[in-house]
């Protein structure tokens, strides 16, 4: 199991909590709408204010997921992104940038299909600090949890609405990294959570953990995500980013040169917006 | 050699490498609820007991075993029997289970009911279940399928049932399912999802196999009170795969039954054109269970191809690939000509009008039957009939109605 103070998330979070303030996590789905113009926007997120990065695996079949991720999926899969694509856009990006924390968010399918193991060596190798995978709870820990945090990523679990008292401990016991608290029954952006009931569900949650607790699905606003990160140590937007590459596109479903500026503008709003809330 | 090829799924949902509990951590507790409702619902007597009166009264059952004398005749082979699935309420094998699972809903509490739907065969049996007992209907049904099945998706209407037309990926089946999961994700307290066939999260493949296992259990009662013996061969279409399991199941543990599952391989296998997951692709996880599975060499799924909408999709039941792996049950290829072929051999010589999905099986009885001597005994699972396809096929063959 990988040491917790060294890993690039602790170091993250930690030098969060000591600014006083929560964390900023931004998705994007990896090679949309072509891995050029991808590699772009996720090199300008730490820029603009992310303070964590969650870069999407493009799925065919995203079962959790609302239009908007769907959309962006199927653009990069059109766009001919791949898992090994979106593994070498990360180490692209740790040329530059070795403090950030990367985890890859997606769904099993492609990483089964890659074989675990390989995915493993090459997911370290490239910079990967931990992963998300939305079709993977506890009951199946055996299939990459394990191996992941045996090979030092941290396997970053989803809490939600209806993981209650009995169930959390379960979901906790190989979680690493941070809690993905998902703030609504649903799927990614859709409904708007109520604020008051997601801060309670996050107390709820720290009492059983050490680790940092993020909130995501349904926060698209500056506003909603002051809201939501007052309550949390990290508020997770992702729908609202893809959208706005979406609006960039031209007719042929091609990047403009406002595609990556359209993303960083938004980030610097959210950031501005997650950085005023100080605890 | 195993003991027994019937002892599946394990405590954890496996057959094998297959099936298992692939799904988000929301739904999670809904599907250990389900499991737990089930176990308890299968040791009731008075679960047992409504749903036998249902299936008598309401569904019609036990449906016949038909000896198909001049289909055996034009063959010159073995004898053929057709387990008339066809003949149940709503014209296929799907109520068998929807009647188990909507029952199972009202024990839970379940006040609204979802579905996804192909051939509208399933859509058309829930939502049926669903007006004679009262509960709201959501049906997914991929917009291709929408627009190739027109009559189903009239008769669901006219049942009371909304059905919601998918426009995501290829439109099809494996679409409508991901739309009905992301529903179920959304509306956890009050919904039940009513899966359509062996497939889906654990305990859903065990489950809809329990309630298909009627069809087996009834065809040995009947073949030995018409033949005095078992059968040599059983031929049953395969998409998800739960007519197969019905009809299999039963079988299984009997060495000298000969069991073969046909999948769809559309234009041919080697045009990639096809719905054959078993023979054409390879284990991956989607849906819920680790099955065999069409997908590219990055693990995206690819869009099946089959004539038939009940057919088209690109897994399979994770038992059905269990099966395959240990060599208990062949799965061999039907193409879209075979199936249309056989479609009007059966409609011509017997005066009955397969669905194209049982039409795959029945063009392999047509094919097998012959390769085997007559004194040998074939059941092809009739697993739904043709109707809705009519106006499908009267537009293949060039006819404008």
């Amino acid at each position: 199991m990988s040491d917790p103070m060294t890993t690039r998330i602790a170091a993250r979070f930690a030098a969060l909590k000591a600014e006083g303030r929560p964390a900023l996590v931004t998705f994007i789905t990896a090679g949309d709408p072509d891995a050029e113009t991808s590699l772009g926007i996720l090199k300008t997120l730490p820029g603009a204010g992310a303070d964590i990065i969650e870069l999407g695996i493009p799925f065919t079949d995203p079962m959790a997921d609302g239009p908007a991720i769907q959309a962006a999926g199927l653009r990069a899969l059109k766009g001919g992104q791949t898992l090994a694509k979106t593994l070498a856009m990360v180490k692209m990006f740790r040329v530059e940038d070795d403090a950030t924390p990367i985890v890859l968010m997606g769904y099993y399918n492609p990483i089964y299909v890659y074989g675990v193991d390989r995915f493993l060596a090459d997911a370290l190798a490239a910079g990967v600090d931990g992963l998300i995978i939305v079709d993977l709870p506890p009951e199946e820990d055996d299939e990459l949890c394990l191996p992941a945090l045996k090979a030092g990523i941290d396997f970053i679990r989803l809490a939600t609405p209806t993981t209650d008292e009995h169930r959390l401990p379960v979901v906790l016991r190989n979680t690493a990294g941070f809690v993905y608290y998902v703030s609504i029954t649903g799927i990614t952006g859709s409904a708007t959570p109520d604020a008051d009931v997601v801060g309670k569900a996050v107390t709820r949650i720290k009492a059983h953990t050490p680790l940092p607790v993020a909130v995501g699905f349904g926060v698209k606003t500056p506003e909603q995500a002051k809201a939501i990160a007052a309550g949390a140590d990290g508020v997770v937007v992702g729908s609202a980013l893809v959208e706005a590459v979406r609006r960039t596109l031209d007719e042929s479903g091609a990047a403009t040169a406002n595609t990556v500026p359209a993303v960083e503008a938004l980030v610097e709003g959210l950031a501005a917006a997650v950085r005023s809330v100080r605890r | 050699m195993l003991n027994s090829y019937r002892t599946g799924p394990d405590d954890r949902g496996h057959f094998g490498i297959h099936g298992g509990r692939f799904v988000a951590e929301t739904l999670m507790p809904l599907i250990l609820e389900l499991e737990a409702a089930y176990t308890a619902a299968k040791a009731d007597p008075a679960y047992q007991a409504e749903m036998d009166s249902y299936l008598a009264h309401y569904v019609g059952r036990p449906s016949p075993l038909y000896f198909a004398e001049r289909l055996t005749e034009h063959l010159g082979g073995a004898k053929i029997y057709l387990k008339r699935e066809e003949l149940n309420h709503t014209g296929s094998h799907k109520v068998n289970n929807v009647l188990g699972q909507i029952l199972l809903a009202r024990r839970m509490g379940k006040t609204r009911i979802i579905a996804e739907t192909g051939a509208g065969q399933h859509g058309v049996a829930t939502a049926t279940l669903c007006a004679r007992f009262g509960l709201p209907c959501v049906v997914y049904m991929g917009a291709v399928d929408v627009e190739r099945q027109a009559p189903n998706v009239f008769r669901m209407k006219l049942l009371g049932a909304e059905v919601v037309p998918v426009q995501s990926g290829s439109k099809t089946l494996k679409d409508a399912m991901n739309e009905a999961l992301r529903d179920w994700v959304t509306n956890v307290s009050d919904t039940f999802y009513c899966i359509g066939t062996v497939a889906g999260p654990h305990p859903y493949p065990g489950m809809v196999r329990d309630f298909q296992s009627i069809i087996g259990r009834e065809t040995r009662s009947q073949m030995m009170e018409m033949e005095g013996r078992l059968p040599d061969t059983l031929v049953a279409a395969v998409g998800g795969g739960s007519n197969a399991m019905g009809l299999f199941h039963e079988f299984l543990d009997e060495p000298s039954v000969e069991i073969f599952g046909v999948e769809a391989a559309g234009r041919g296998i080697e045009t990639g054109e096809h719905a054959a997951a078993i023979i054409g692709g390879q284990p991956g996880v989607l849906h819920g269970n680790r099955t065999y599975l069409l997908m590219d060499g990055d693990g995206q799924i690819k869009e099946a191809h089959s004539i038939s909408a009940g057919l088209d999709y690109p897994g399979i039941g994770p038992e059905h690939s269990w099966l395959n792996d240990v060599g208990r049950v062949k799965y061999i290829p039907c193409t879209d000509q075979e199936a249309l072929d056989a479609f009007q051999l059966l409609t011509k010589l017997e005066g009955i009008i397969p669905a194209l999905e049982s039409a795959h099986a029945v063009a392999k009885a047509i094919e097998l039957a012959p390769q085997r001597p007559k004194d040998q005994v074939m059941v092809v699972n009739l697993s739904g009939r043709g109707d809705k396809d009519v106006p499908q096929v009267a537009e293949i063959l060039g006819t404008s109605l």
